[in-house]
């Protein structure tokens, strides 16, 4: 075989894998696409036999979601999301700490016990959870959800944490020491400015998983503390079936996530692997 | 991405300034150390250990919210009506099959996507782009778009399509659902395991590769002998942290099936939740909860020496 076969035929292959490619990619992504596109519908338009490609987009489902209450919905949200995720840090960044720069000894003891947490069912708590709030007053409260929150994200921030602060090299805070600087100013001077973009990841992770959280939401909530995933499904079942609005309202509610995951996509991995994967 | 050479150095110093650390610390040191470590660790303490031991209390008791004289320590009978309940089992066996169906098939399609994606071509950041999205997506909303917009019976788009090519459409949801509720956790579970592989693929060393297809190794006996090698500690690792995470699925299962029809399609998450929240048998249910532990620990103990191999803790 001559030079220019086998390059012609390498080329050939490659336009097929990547063809191949972009139809997975279209079809991973057609669902996500399809719900957009009918949150722009009718309802007619929606939950219509053959399906309806051609319409003039409305923002009427938008402007229902919005103006039908929801504001609620979001603030709990919102209030869930980013109290359990600062807690997260201001807990989680002295513990990595301990766990990599100044390490306590039995390390990996300390881990495996934070990582076993993660391992523990959810649903094996639930019911003593749910009957102590009930005790002490707290269903129906969002600073439960807070709590709750923080204790479901922080095993992860810590291992991710850690990962990131083992990356800053000794001499850095060697020299910051012999320069005479105490431990807070070492903190705050030299490592936390270090390891900043791994804190922004870990806060990234830590947001996804809260603002997506429905079990707990779902069993601990009722009208005052509920969150965005409760509101969905409520409109999905006490309404009927309002396709088109349904759509919008699951759209608007994944957007935040969906727009934050695209732009820290190599953050991500990271996160998701729990630090063990650059 | 520093090569393994680079990251095995790096460790062994780092071990080595540990140990000689660990060697001089005194008592007081030791505390000072101690110190920014005891608020996350009494806080996970009593928020995830308190209520799992209260859960075991609870499980040695007949407690029915809907019966409050009824309070009363009742030994193990909560397990033995356990280990009699046919739905129990039933319920179990849904758990494995929806764990590892989806962990396994999401793995081998994350595989070929990593692989498609790990080589150049035009637009390959709105294609990964695209691929994760499904990821992200609000699982609530993931569960109304698949049962609703995908899978309904008469306006469903997949009917549809599957009308196209003339196949009669099904009513998925009812007459197939552990398959509806696995198409929907594939298609968000792919992604990650899709990521993670990806990371594993482009921290190759690339020059490894390049001898070996100098030496005239074609494409497919590199990977073989080469990649997959490389690869397994990362699919190891998206394996275990996607049973982790799959064996909690609650959301799609109560949306999309609500265990049903019966209980064809509940798993334990969604069972426990029903003998708690809907039948109040609050005994009932942390045993269950407490059974549903001790399976976890024994399959989790083995699956620990995975992940700190994957993790690589250093003391």
């Amino acid at each position: 075989m001559s030079d220019v076969t086998r390059a012609y035929r390498r080329r050939a292959t490659g336009g097929v894998l990547t063809t191949l490619t972009w139809l997975l990619a279209l079809a991973f992504f057609f669902p996500v696409a399809w719900m957009a596109a009918t949150a722009f519908k009718q309802e007619n338009q929606a939950a219509s036999d053959p399906p309806t490609w051609f319409f003039t987009p409305t923002l009427d489902q938008f402007r229902a979601v919005i103006e039908g209450g929801s504001g609620v919905y979001v603030a709990n949200s919102a209030i869930a999301t980013g109290v359990s995720t600062v807690l997260v840090l201001l807990l989680g960044i002295p513990a990595a700490y301990a766990l990599s720069i100044r390490p306590v000894e039995k390390v990996s003891d300390v881990l495996f016990f934070f990582i076993s947490t993660k391992m523990l069912p959810v649903v094996a708590v639930i019911v003593p959870i749910y009957v102590v709030a009930g005790q002490l007053k707290v269903l129906d409260n969002i600073w439960t959800l807070v709590v709750l929150y923080t204790a479901m994200n922080l095993p992860i921030a810590v291992w991710m944490m850690r990962s990131f602060f083992l990356e800053v090299p000794g001499e850095v805070l060697e020299a910051a020491s012999v320069d005479g600087a105490g431990l807070m100013r070492t903190l705050r001077s030299v490592l936390i400015p270090m390891v900043a973009p791994g804190i922004a990841a870990t806060a990234l992770i830590c947001v996804i998983f809260s603002w997506n959280e429905f079990f707990f939401a779902l069993n601990l909530t009722a009208s005052r503390a509920a969150t965005v995933p409760v509101l969905i499904v409520s409109t999905m079942t006490s309404e009927g079936l309002f396709l088109a609005r349904l759509c919008a309202a699951a759209l608007l509610a994944s957007l935040p996530v969906i727009i934050a995951g695209w732009v820290a996509q190599k953050q991500l991995v990271r996160g998701l692997s729990m630090g063990a994967i650059k | 991405m520093s090569t393994s050479t680079i990251d095995r150095l790096e460790s062994s110093r780092r071990a080595a300034r540990a140990s000689a650390a660990e060697r001089s610390i005194s008592k007081a040191e030791g505390w000072r150390r101690r110190g920014p470590l005891l608020p996350a660790l009494i806080f996970t303490v009593i928020v995830t250990q308190l209520p799992f031991l209260v859960t075991i209390w609870y499980s040695l008791r007949g407690q029915n919210l809907l019966r409050p004289g009824e309070d009363i320590f009742v030994g193990l009978s909560n397990y033995i009506d356990i280990a009699q309940d046919s739905t129990f089992r039933q319920t179990a066996l849904n758990s494995v099959v929806i764990t590892l169906g989806c962990v396994l098939v999401a793995m081998v399609l994350g595989i070929v996507l990593a692989l498609l994606l790990d080589r150049p071509f035009f637009g390959r950041g709105v294609a990964r782009t695209m691929l994760i999205t499904p990821f992200l997506v609000m699982p609530v909303a993931t569960s109304v778009l698949w049962s609703v917009a995908l899978l309904n019976p008469t306006y469903g788009l997949f009917n549809w399509v599957l009308g196209v090519f003339g196949i009669e459409a099904v009513d998925w949801t009812s007459t197939y659902p552990i398959i509806a509720i696995l198409m929907a956790l594939v298609w968000q579970w792919t992604p990650f395991m899709m990521l993670l592989v990806l990371a594993g693929l482009q921290a190759q060393a690339k020059d490894v590769l390049e001898a070996a297809s100098v030496d005239g190794a074609g494409p497919w006996r590199v990977f073989r002998s080469i990649t997959l090698p490389h690869l397994r500690r990362y699919i190891e690792l998206g394996v275990l942290l996607g049973v982790i995470y799959v064996v909690n699925t609650f959301d799609q299962i109560y949306l999309m099936t609500a265990g049903g029809p019966g209980t064809a399609s509940a798993n334990l998450p969604f069972y426990i939740y029903q003998r708690a929240f809907l039948g109040f048998d609050i005994g009932q249910a942390a045993a269950m909860g407490v059974v549903v532990v001790i399976a976890t620990i024994i399959v989790a103990s083995a699956a620990l020496r995975l992940i700190f191999r994957s993790f690589e803790v250093k003391e």
